[in-house]
C-alpha cells in the first residue's frame, strides 16, 4: 500500500539540513505511527481469524458498485471543496470582499452540523413543499454531493485562511510592481505558496466523504459505508473486510497526495502586512460567493431547525415541547461537549506535532509510515474506531483496561480518529516556515531545541491552531465513539441529537442543532479565529 | 501542605462514603431505546427503589456488538433492544441469563424467548405508511405481497437495514418459506422499491410526498404528527392477520455477565409494572403487554384488526440467513 513512498526527496522544504533525526524524535515517531495503528490492526485481525476473504470480497459484484460510488463521491465533494474553499479563503483575507470580518467568523460552522442532521434538514427544506420551493429535491449522487461539500468545505477553507495570513508579500508585491495583472499573480505567486495548505484540506475532505455514513444514506446513495454497516451484526467477516478496503483506499490517496505536494520552498520571509486586493467591479459578484455558500450550508439547516423549534411537539411530558420549555437539560451536554472537544483538539495537535514536524522537515521512511499510519484511521467510519478501541482495552492488562469507558480513553479515540486533520494541518504550517530565519538562528549559534520553540513552533501557530480547530469540530459532532465509549451517562450535545432524532423529536433536534452550532461559533472564535494573524 | 493533603484526603473519603451509603446498588444498563422513550421511567424506578441507575444509550445493533466485543468484562447488566433481532443475536452468543419464572409469566408466551432469556416490554406494529394526497385509500393493498405487482411500481419505500425490517423478513420467512420470501424481495427489486436507511427517514419522505408509500412501523407516524399536525402521511394496517402487520416488540434481557442479576430482575419486573406500561400507552404511543394496560385510544385495537403476532423464538440463529437473502435480492442497493 505504500506505492507513493518512493516519491524524489526534492520537496525538502529545509534545503540541506537531511541530516539524522535525533533519536528521542525518532522514537516518538514510532510510538505515535504504533498506536494510529490500532485499528487496521485490529480490522485485519478480525479479518484473518472470521476468515474473510478480502480477494473475493473486493471483487465480488456487491462491493464493487458501492467501492466506486464512494470513490465517485469523494472525488467530487472534495474537489468541490477544493475550489469553494479555497475561494472563499482568499477572498476573505485577501480581498476587500464586504462585510469580510463577519464572513470569517461563520464560514467555518458548517462544519460542525452532523451530516445526518444536515442532510435531514436539505432534504426538507429544499423541494416542492420544503422552505426552498422552487428547487428540485435534492437525492441520490447529487443529494450527497450538495450535502458533503457544504459541509466539509471549511476542511480547505481553514488551513489555506490560516496560511493565507502568514505568506509572504514580497513575492506578490515585486510582481504588482513589475505590472503583472492580480490573475496572474494570484496563478503564479499566490497559488503557489498556498498550495500544501489546499491539498492538505482536500484530501482530509477526501477521507471524510469515504468515511461518511449519515448523509449517503439518507441521500439514497450506495457506498461501502453502507454495506459496511449492514453486514456488522450478522456477517461480520465482510463488514471487517470491507473496512480494510477503506482504509487501503486511504493510503492509496495519501500517497497520490504526497506525490502531488510541491516542491517549492516557502517565500523568504513570513508576511505582517498582507497584500489585499480590490476586487472593484467584482465586489458585488464575489459577495454571492460567501453568500450562497452560507444560505445553503448553515442559514438553511438553521431555518429548518428554528422551524421545528417553533412547530414544537405536543407529546407531553417525553422530550422537549418547543419554545417556552426549559432549556436546563442541555447545560450538561453542553459543558461535556465543550470540554471533550476543546481536550481533543488540543491532544490531537500534541501527539502529531511530532509526525507532522519530521514530515515537513526530515523526510524518512519512519516520518512517511507514520504520516500514512496516522492518516489511514480518518477514512475509517466512527462505528469501527470506536469497536477496535474496545477490542484492544478490554483485553489489555491492568491499567489500561480499567481506563475503558473513561474521560481520558474518550479522548484518545477522538485523536486516533481525528488526528489526521491536525497532522496535515500542522504539516503544511510547518513547511511553510521561511528556512531563512533558521539559517540565521544557526549561524548565530542557536540550538535545534531553542530554534523549534523560539522560531518554527511560533511561526506555524496559526496553522497548528487551525489544525486544532478542525479536530473541535469534528469532536463536536461525533457520534458514534462518544456513544460506545464515554463515561455513562456523559452525554453531549452530539448524543443528544441523536437521541432525539432516531425516534423522531424534531423540536429536540432542532433546538440542540442550533446550540451546537451557537457552541461552535463561540469555541472556534475564542481559539482559533481571533489568533490568527493579521486578516 | 502536608495538612492540607490529610484534609482533601479526608473529605474524598467522605463523598465516596457518602456516595456508597445513599444507594442500595448499581445497575447498568446498555439501551437500544432512546432517552425520551425509557428515560423517565428509568429515574422513576431508581427514585422509588434507592437502586442507581447507570444507562448507555445507542443503536440496538451497535450495543450488541459492544457487548460482545466486552466479552467477560462488560460492566453492562442489562440490555434492552429495540427489536428481537439484536437481543437474538445475544441469545445465540450465550451473552444473556434465564429471567425468572413469575417474571416472564407477566407477557403472553409470544412476547417472550421460550428459554426465558429475554422479553418484551411494549410493541409496535408494522404497517404501510401512505400519503393521503397521492394514494386513494381503495388503492391500498390487503397484503403485504401484493406490493410486488405492477400498480405499486416504483412507488413503495423500504428499510432493509433497519432491525424491525430485518425481523419482519425473519418471520415472512418461517411462516412462508424461504423461497416465497426471497420472490417477494426480488420482486420489490424487480419493481422499483426505494431503500431508505430507517423508518423516520422513510415516514418524512411519505408526509413530503417523495414517495407515495412504505413499510415502517407504527409508532413513528404518530411521532411525526405530534410534532407537526398537518403533514399528509397516515398509517394503513394490513387486514386479516397479514405477515404485514407483525408485532415487533422492544426486548429486555440480563446478562450472563451481571453482578447483580437480582437487582436486574428488579428493573425488568418494574418495566412490566402497571406504571410503566400506562407511560408506553399514554406517552409513547405503543402497545402496552402486560398488567392489563390497554393501548392509547388514538391506537386501533390488536384484536379489531387482527395484527400478525409472532413466537419470536423461531427467529433464533435464523438472521444471517434474513441478511443473505436481503444481500442476494440487492434491494439495499435499490
Amino acid at each position: 500500500m505504500k506505492a507513493g513512498s518512493k516519491v524524489p526527496d526534492t520537496a525538502d522544504p529545509a534545503g540541506t539540513r537531511s541530516r539524522r533525526q535525533h533519536p528521542g524524535l525518532r522514537l516518538l515517531l514510532a510510538l505515535v505511527g504504533i498506536a494510529f495503528l490500532f485499528p487496521i490492526g485490529y480490522l485485519a485481525w478480525g479479518t484473518l481469524s472470521l476468515e474473510g476473504d478480502l480477494w473475493a470480497t473486493i471483487t465480488g459484484a456487491r462491493t464493487l458498485k458501492p467501492l466506486r460510488n464512494s470513490l465517485l463521491i469523494a472525488g467530487s465533494a472534495s474537489l468541490a471543496c477544493m475550489i469553494v474553499g479555497t475561494s472563499l479563503a482568499w477572498l476573505v483575507a485577501r480581498t476587500d470582499l464586504a462585510g469580510r470580518r463577519f464572513w470569517r467568523a461563520i464560514l467555518s460552522l458548517p462544519l460542525v452540523i452532523p451530516s445526518f442532521v444536515g442532510a435531514t434538514a436539505l432534504l426538507s427544506a429544499l423541494g416542492p413543499g420544503g422552505l426552498v420551493p422552487f428547487v428540485p429535491r435534492i437525492e441520490g449522487f447529487w443529494g450527497a454531493f450538495v450535502v458533503l461539500t457544504a459541509l466539509s468545505y471549511p476542511y480547505v477553507y481553514l488551513p489555506v485562511l490560516a496560511r493565507l495570513s502568514t505568506t509572504s508579500p514580497t513575492l506578490e508585491e515585486a510582481a504588482r510592481l513589475l505590472g503583472s495583472r492580480s490573475r496572474r499573480i494570484l496563478i503564479k505567486v499566490v497559488l503557489p505558496q498556498i498550495w500544501d495548505s489546499v491539498l492538505a484540506g482536500t484530501m482530509l475532505v477526501f477521507l471524510y466523504s469515504l468515511s461518511d455514513f449519515g448523509a449517503v444514506a439518507l441521500m439514497r446513495y450506495d457506498t461501502i459505508t453502507r454495506a459496511i454497516f449492514s453486514a456488522r451484526l450478522f456477517d461480520r467477516a465482510t463488514s471487517l473486510t470491507l473496512g480494510l478496503v477503506l482504509a487501503g483506499c486511504a493510503l492509496l490517496v495519501t500517497a497520490i497526495e504526497r506525490g502531488a505536494r510541491p516542491d517549492i520552498r516557502p517565500g523568504k520571509d513570513i508576511g505582517r502586512e498582507q497584500v489585499r486586493y480590490s476586487l472593484g467591479r467584482f465586489a458585488i459578484p464575489a459577495v454571492l460567493l460567501p453568500a450562497g455558500v452560507i444560505a445553503l450550508a448553515l442559514v438553511t439547516p438553521a431555518s429548518v431547525f428554528l422551524l421545528w423549534v417553533i412547530r414544537g411537539s405536543t407529546t407531553v411530558g417525553v422530550g422537549y415541547a418547543g419554545i417556552g420549555d426549559g432549556l436546563a437539560f442541555l447545560i450538561r451536554p453542553l459543558i461535556n461537549s465543550a470540554l471533550a472537544s476543546v481536550a481533543a483538539g488540543a491532544c490531537a495537535v500534541a501527539v502529531t506535532l511530532p509526525v507532522a514536524y519530521s514530515a515537513a522537515k526530515h523526510r524518512s521512511w519512519l516520518s512517511i509510515s507514520a504520516a500514512a499510519s496516522v492518516t489511514s484511521v480518518f477514512a475509517l467510519p466512527g462505528l469501527v474506531v470506536a469497536l477496535a478501541i474496545v477490542f484492544w482495552v478490554i483485553q489489555a492488562p491492568g491499567p489500561l483496561a480499567a481506563a475503558y469507558q473513561t474521560f481520558p480513553l474518550l479522548v484518545l479515540a477522538y485523536v486516533l480518529h481525528f488526528g489526521a486533520q491536525s497532522m496535515r494541518a500542522s504539516h503544511a504550517a510547518i513547511a511553510g516556515v521561511p528556512a531563512r530565519y533558521e539559517d540565521a538562528a544557526r549561524s548565530l549559534g542557536v540550538t535545534a531545541r531553542r530554534r523549534l520553540f523560539r522560531i518554527e513552533l511560533p511561526l506555524a501557530l496559526p496553522g497548528l491552531v487551525t489544525g486544532g480547530g478542525l479536530v473541535l469540530l469534528s469532536t463536536l459532532k461525533e457520534l458514534p465513539a462518544t456513544l460506545l465509549l464515554a463515561p455513562i451517562g456523559f452525554e453531549t450535545l452530539a448524543t443528544r441529537i441523536w437521541n432525539a432524532a432516531e425516534d423522531g423529536f424534531f423540536a429536540e433536534v432542532g433546538v440542540t442543532s442550533l446550540v451546537l452550532i451557537l457552541l461552535s461559533g463561540a469555541l472556534t472564535w475564542a481559539l482559533v479565529l481571533r489568533r490568527e494573524l493579521h486578516i | 501542605m502536608k495538612r492540607l493533603a490529610m484534609l482533601l484526603l479526608r473529605a474524598l473519603l467522605g463523598l465516596v462514603i457518602l456516595a456508597c451509603g445513599t444507594s442500595d446498588g448499581v445497575i447498568t444498563v446498555y439501551s437500544g431505546r432512546t432517552s425520551n422513550l425509557i428515560g423517565p421511567l428509568l429515574e422513576d424506578f431508581a427514585e422509588s427503589t434507592g437502586i442507581d441507575v447507570e444507562v448507555r444509550f445507542g443503536q440496538s445493533a451497535d450495543l450488541a456488538l459492544l457487548i460482545d466485543q466486552e466479552g467477560d468484562r462488560s460492566p453492562a447488566d442489562i440490555f434492552i433492544s429495540q427489536s428481537p433481532g439484536a437481543v437474538g443475536f445475544l441469545a445465540g452468543k450465550n451473552k444473556l441469563q434465564p429471567i425468572e419464572n413469575e417474571i416472564l409469566s407477566l407477557v403472553p408466551d409470544e412476547f417472550r424467548n421460550v428459554d426465558g432469556l429475554w422479553i418484551g416490554i411494549s410493541g409496535r406494529v408494522r404497517v404501510l405508511v401512505y400519503n393521503r394526497d397521492l394514494v386513494e385509500p381503495s388503492e391500498l393493498p390487503r397484503s403485504v405481497f401484493e406490493l410486488t405487482g405492477e400498480r405499486f411500481r416504483g412507488r413503495i419505500a423500504v428499510a432493509p437495514p433497519n432491525g424491525s425490517f430485518q425481523d419482519f423478513v425473519t418471520a415472512m420467512r418461517e411462516i412462508h418459506g424461504d423461497d416465497a420470501t426471497l420472490a417477494w424481495l426480488e420482486g420489490l427489486v424487480a419493481n422499483d422499491a426505494r431503500a431508505y436507511p430507517n423508518n423516520t427517514s422513510i415516514v418524512q419522505a411519505v408526509g413530503r410526498g417523495d414517495v407515495p408509500m412504505g413499510l415502517v412501523n407504527h409508532y413513528y407516524n404518530f411521532r411525526a404528527k405530534a410534532e407537526d399536525p398537518g403533514v399528509a402521511s397516515e398509517n394503513y394496517y394490513f387486514p386479516d392477520r397479514d405477515i404485514g402487520s407483525l408485532m415487533i416488540v422492544t426486548t429486555m434481557g440480563v446478562l450472563s455477565t451481571s453482578d447483580e442479576p437480582e437487582l436486574a430482575g428488579k428493573l425488568v419486573e418494574f418495566m412490566l409494572s402497571e406504571a410503566a406500561q400506562r407511560f408506553y400507552s399514554e406517552k409513547t404511543f405503543e402497545y402496552p403487554l402486560a398488567a392489563g394496560v390497554a393501548p392509547s385510544s388514538d391506537l386501533p385495537s390488536l384484536s379489531g384488526i387482527g395484527v400478525a403476532t409472532y413466537d419470536f423464538d423461531r427467529l433464533g440463529g435464523g438472521l444471517e440467513r434474513t441478511k443473505e437473502l436481503i444481500d442476494e435480492s440487492g434491494l439495499e442497493s435499490s
